[in-house]
């Protein structure tokens, strides 16, 4: 087994030596500079479609999906050396993806078989870019409130009423989306559908942030027609999947509490630092670096099926509230540099810009008072 | 190697579990100190740990031990922190043993620890922090050596038969070379031991060396390349002291919300309020964060991974906030009541400073951890 593990390590080594480019052991530079596939996808460099391509050809974008679906068919401890490999060249992740993240295990486990074999692989290859569709102007941290509407229309459904702090639907192909199936009864009448983006009566306008972009978008349904296919799971089921699919989603936005390859906060640290916020540093640093042991350790256990059900909740608050604070000392430690909003020099403001966006971090997915709400009630059984 | 116990590590834990709770809960602690015992510890329980098996977890097959390795020592330490249990384990079979382990000086001192006879202290610190700093001379002296100087926070050091002590064979007090770690047995001649009892009621020792004679297969080791061996014996103890923290937190915590579901004010539990559900969820994350930091920690000792001194220091770093934090949030929650001596929560408190000062405090590791990084 063990024997079994160390070839496996060594062919991926040697695979990842010959096949991931230099470019692509570089850090990524900003949000523009990430893969995140798609109909409309314009590489940042030709490297990083050939890294998205050999990986996507591989599975290893999605090493442990069964290979029927377009993944690499490893076990869990394969995947942790993939990872572990990968990280040792500073490779980059090859495919930022919803899809991935979030809609895939999803899928998985609530799909239907064609489902599976229409999305899944598309997914995995970088080809279908993916958003969601869940808060609305009046459902945000009571997400259950969501009030658009699917009417049974026989052989499809109709689709009204709008989402809000869609990520990327102005660039996204497909959307997987909370509707209102039912009126009668909260969670229970809620239903999960997927559909294009490109049907009639989508529309979409970005939401300029604070932080000068906007990443995120009101997305509006005007009487768009869905397949009755496309309904994930059975009807009125779609908290299931929703539920399902935020414990992914969480686990995904607790990946922002740790930092790729070398922590940015230690190369500013480096360049010269006064001594009371080099204190401040160190022990953020004590933090960081146990919070990816945290990590490691709430990715084993969930793989095992030893993790506690409402863990992510503990991970997406540690690890957003660790990014903000992070970010918080980048400025402090660039002092007037991480001001400019606008210079070539400073990339354009790339400091102050994600300094802004992780403030969104405690925010997006349940906040962090949604997420202390969940612990205190299902991890310590505090009363209600 | 996944980053939870194994089944033979949770048996281990659950054996352990039942064992310290049973022989040596939060009471006897309270008992040892309300009779004002001079040991400050059990000799009968240290027997029963050996009984047990457990002062040989880290003594290797071929010396008659167990052959574990740190997460198995841990699982022990954080028992014993959970119950706030006095016992020398972490300095005699966690601390000594990783530092007499393939030298010379094992064949004299492991039968004693396995047999639960010998209890061993650590003669390290020589001012109020610990800081790296050894001033304390060894000269030589015919074959052997002299010891003249001082050490401090020598927990029981006054009862203590073997005291492993650093000295300094070469160079000056801040470097790291010229160092050497003895063996001295504590009823040398010219030693004088001051017992002290500590916030915590456990006791530890000032020691006066005057002229000390030392043969010179009193050395554990090498002579001037004591660095390793006290590196050894630092990382194992400060591994051990995180997983003993990670205990005294963990129990602090647990107590603590218990209380907040029984506790009621205004006609319901206080625990139903958002105010102190926040705090509780807040102190669960931080627990659970350096609970991740000090197995990570031991996994990497146990696989001889370079990167194993840094990791400890995280975790004992990471465990100094999250017990320290643990112990504040537990006597705050409980009210006036926390604040009584007949209330455990208070001897939690007591404990964790004690522990979060061994080998090194949150700000000395954190101190490291960033000149080694580079800034």
């Amino acid at each position: 087994m063990t024997e079994d593990l160390d070839a496996f390590r060594a062919e991926t080594r040697a695979w990842l030596e010959e096949n991931c480019p230099a470019a692509m052991r570089e850090p990524v530079r900003s949000d523009k500079d990430a893969c995140w596939g798609g109909r409309n996808y314009v590489p940042s460099c030709p490297e990083q479609k050939q890294w998205l391509d050999r990986m996507g050809a591989r599975g290893w974008t999605v090493p442990d999906w069964p290979k029927a679906y377009g993944g690499g068919g490893l076990t869990a401890a394969e995947t942790k050396v993939l990872r572990e490999e990968m990280k040792r060249i500073n490779a980059r992740n090859p495919l930022n993806s919803f899809g991935i993240s979030m809609l895939g295990p999803a899928l998985l486990k609530y799909g239907s078989e064609a489902q599976k074999l229409e999305h899944l692989p598309r997914i995995a290859r970088g080809e279908i870019r993916w958003c969601q569709g869940y808060s609305e102007p009046n459902a945000g941290s009571d997400l259950a409130g969501l009030a658009t509407s699917a009417e049974d229309m026989g052989d499809h459904f109709l689709v009204n009423g709008q989402k809000v702090w869609t990520s990327y639907a102005d660039e996204a192909d497909w959307i997987f989306c909370l509707v209102r199936t039912d009126k009668s009864v909260k969670q229970a009448g809620i239903s999960f559908l997927l559909f294009d983006m490109a049907s009639e009566g989508v529309s979409t306008k970005p939401i300029l942030l604070i932080s000068g972009y906007s990443p995120f978008c009101e997305t509006f349904f005007d009487n768009v027609k869905v397949p009755k296919a496309n309904l994930v799971h059975e009807l009125n089921k779609g908290w299931d999947v929703a539920k399902y699919l935020l414990g992914h989603e969480r686990e995904m936005i607790s990946g922002f509490g740790l930092a790729a390859g070398e922590d940015p906060l230690v190369t500013a640290a480096r360049k010269g630092i006064d001594p009371l916020l080099r204190a401040q540093v160190a022990l953020f640093e004590v933090r960081a670096r146990a919070f990816s042991a945290m990590s490691e350790k709430f990715l084993d256990e969930l793989k095992a099926g030893k993790a506690h059900p409402a863990q992510p909740s503990m991970m997406k608050y540690y690890g957003t509230e660790l990014n903000k604070t992070r970010h918080e000392l980048l400025m402090a430690a660039g002092g007037s540099d991480t001001l400019e909003w606008e210079s070539a020099a400073s990339n354009h403001g790339a400091a102050p810009r994600a300094w802004l966006r992780t403030k969104a971090n405690s925010i997006e997915g349940g906040t962090s008072e949604i997420q202390l709400n969940i612990i205190a009630k299902r991890i310590l059984d505090l009363p209600s | 190697m996944p980053l939870y116990l194994n089944d033979e590590q949770a048996m281990l834990a659950d054996t352990a579990k039942d064992f310290v709770a049973a022989n040596a809960p939060v009471g006897h602690m309270r008992a040892l100190r309300d009779s004002d015992d001079p040991t400050g510890f059990s000799r009968a329980l240290w027997k029963q740990f050996a009984e047990m098996g457990f002062t040989g977890v880290l003594v290797p097959e071929a010396d008659g031990g167990l052959g574990l390795g740190h997460v198995e020592a841990g699982v022990v330490l954080e028992e014993i922190g959970r119950n706030l249990s006095p016992s020398p384990f972490l300095t005699t079979a966690v601390a000594a043993v990783a530092a007499l382990d393939g030298t010379a000086q094992r064949e004299r001192w492991f039968p004693g620890i396995l047999a639960g006879d010998t209890v061993a202290a650590l003669a390290i610190d020589e001012g109020r922090k610990h800081d790296g700093r050894i001033a304390m001379a060894a000269e030589r002296s015919g074959n052997g050596f002299r010891l003249r100087g001082a050490k401090r926070f020598v927990t029981h050091g006054h009862v203590a038969d073997l005291l492993l002590v650093a000295a300094r064979t070469a160079g000056s007090a801040e470097d790291a070379d010229g160092i050497t770690l003895f063996a001295v047995p504590r009823d040398a001649p010219g030693l004088t031991v001051t017992a002290e009892r500590l916030a915590d009621a456990s006791i530890a020792a000032g020691i006066a060396f005057d002229g000390v004679a030392l043969d010179a297969d009193a050395v554990v080791g090498e002579v001037d390349q004591g660095s390793a061996v006290l590196a050894r014996l630092l990382v194992a103890g400060r591994a051990g002291a995180s997983a003993e923290m990670l205990g005294v937190g963990g129990g602090a915590m647990d107590m603590t919300v218990g209380y907040l579901k029984e506790r009621k004010q205004f006609g319901v539990p206080i625990g139903g309020f958002q105010a102190l559900q926040h705090r509780a969820a807040h102190l669960y994350s931080e627990m659970e964060v350096a609970r991740a930091a000090v197995l990570k920690a031991q996994q990497l000792l146990d696989a001889g991974d370079p990167g194993a001194a840094a990791a400890v220091s995280v975790a004992k770093a990471m465990t100094g906030l999250a017990a320290t934090l643990a112990v504040q949030e537990g006597v705050q929650m409980h009210g006036g009541i926390g604040m009584t001596d007949e209330y455990d929560i208070g001897f939690y408190m007591k404990r964790a400073r004690v522990l979060a000062e061994m080998f090194g405090d949150t700000n000395f590791h954190a101190n490291a951890l960033a000149q080694s990084a580079g800034y």
